[in-house]
């Protein structure tokens, strides 16, 4: 197996650990097995569902839940974007493959060196996180307060470690290290004074300035 | 929730994956382009940025930093992808164990 696609299924794995949190809040916030099955299957982007849950939870309109979880959700547009002249290659198969266009699944295809490689590591990667999301999310449901929480396991700090781990090929250029440390700051700075969601989506006027310098490289 | 705010949220989740599958290869070779090739370098700086620091709209120092710190390290020692998660997440747990 070439280790992107390993490497791709195993983070899905871990990502699976994660999704069992989301069964359980789900569950704690009254969302009933279907509700929440749904949304793992439907909606696919944990950090949509989270701010869902957590809205509802917290005694939110479901209107106030729906905006919430779509300002998160919306960044996969600009991940959309970046992917789409990969997604392109395989013809009408990208409108369901859209589903599968994630934080996750867009990391490790834009780290790949050829078209062939990204396009299996995002549908290894794509196609992992969704089986592992959704056993994940079952298994939170069924097993609930069992599990215990998984601050103590340090499962938190796993999502922002895969991406150090994974950001070395974006800021290899000049441009790369601006927009990575442009978006940072924006993000960092945003938080205080917008809703959740919105620091995320502001982070892409990290561009602005790398664009200022030479054209980026890259070009898969 | 309802069935209907759910399939709402679904709904608009896939719309915005697809529409940016769909409209992004129409941009030409232009300054869209280039500035599209940068947005995972800013996205997931930013990702990282905030999950280590942001709690609900707050901006908190945790044990997470350390398990982030210890990513960084790894991830420069050219530790395996898997073993810099490894680490990290023991690195947290530790750290929440000691400080209690």
């Amino acid at each position: 197996m070439p280790p992107h696609r390993r490497d791709g299924v195993i983070f899905g794995a871990a990502v699976g650990l994660v999704a069992i949190t989301f069964g359980v809040l789900a569950t704690t916030a009254g969302l009933s097995l279907a509700k929440t099955m749904a949304m793992s299957l439907l909606v696919f982007t944990g950090a949509s569902q989270f701010a869902a849950v957590g809205v509802i939870d917290g005694g939110g309109s479901p209107i106030a839940a729906v905006g919430s979880g779509l300002l998160l959700g919306a960044r996969n547009a600009f991940y959309g974007m970046r992917l789409s002249p990969l997604l392109a290659r395989v013809g009408g198969w990208r409108v369901p493959s859209s589903q599968l266009v994630i934080d996750e699944s867009t990391a490790f295809a834009v780290n790949q060196e050829d078209e062939r490689s990204a396009l299996d590591a995002f549908y290894a990667t794509g196609l992992s996180v969704f089986v592992f999301w959704n056993l994940g999310t079952l298994a939170g449901v069924q097993l609930g307060a069992i599990v215990g929480e998984p601050e103590t396991w340090g499962l938190d700090a796993a999502f922002p470690a895969s991406f150090v781990a994974l950001l070395g090929p974006q800021i290899a250029t000049a441009p790369g290290k601006v927009a990575a440390v442009a978006g940072a700051a924006i993000a960092i700075g945003a938080v205080p004074l917008t809703p959740a969601g919105a620091p995320i989506l502001l982070a892409a006027l990290g561009v602005i300035p790398a664009l200022l310098l030479r054209r980026p490289d890259r070009s898969t | 929730m309802s069935w209907a705010a759910l399939l709402l949220l679904a709904g608009g989740a896939y719309l915005f994956k697809l529409v940016g599958v769909l409209a992004g290869d129409r941009f030409g070779d232009g300054i869209l382009r280039n500035a599209i090739q940068l947005i995972p370098a800013a996205l997931f700086c930013a990702l990282i940025a905030l999950q280590t620091f942001e709690r609900d709209t707050d901006l908190v120092v945790d044990a997470r930093v350390v398990g982030v710190a210890v990513a960084v390290v790894a991830t420069v020692k050219r530790v395996p992808f898997v073993g810099v998660i490894v680490l990290a997440t023991i690195a947290t747990a530790l750290s929440r164990l000691v400080a209690g």
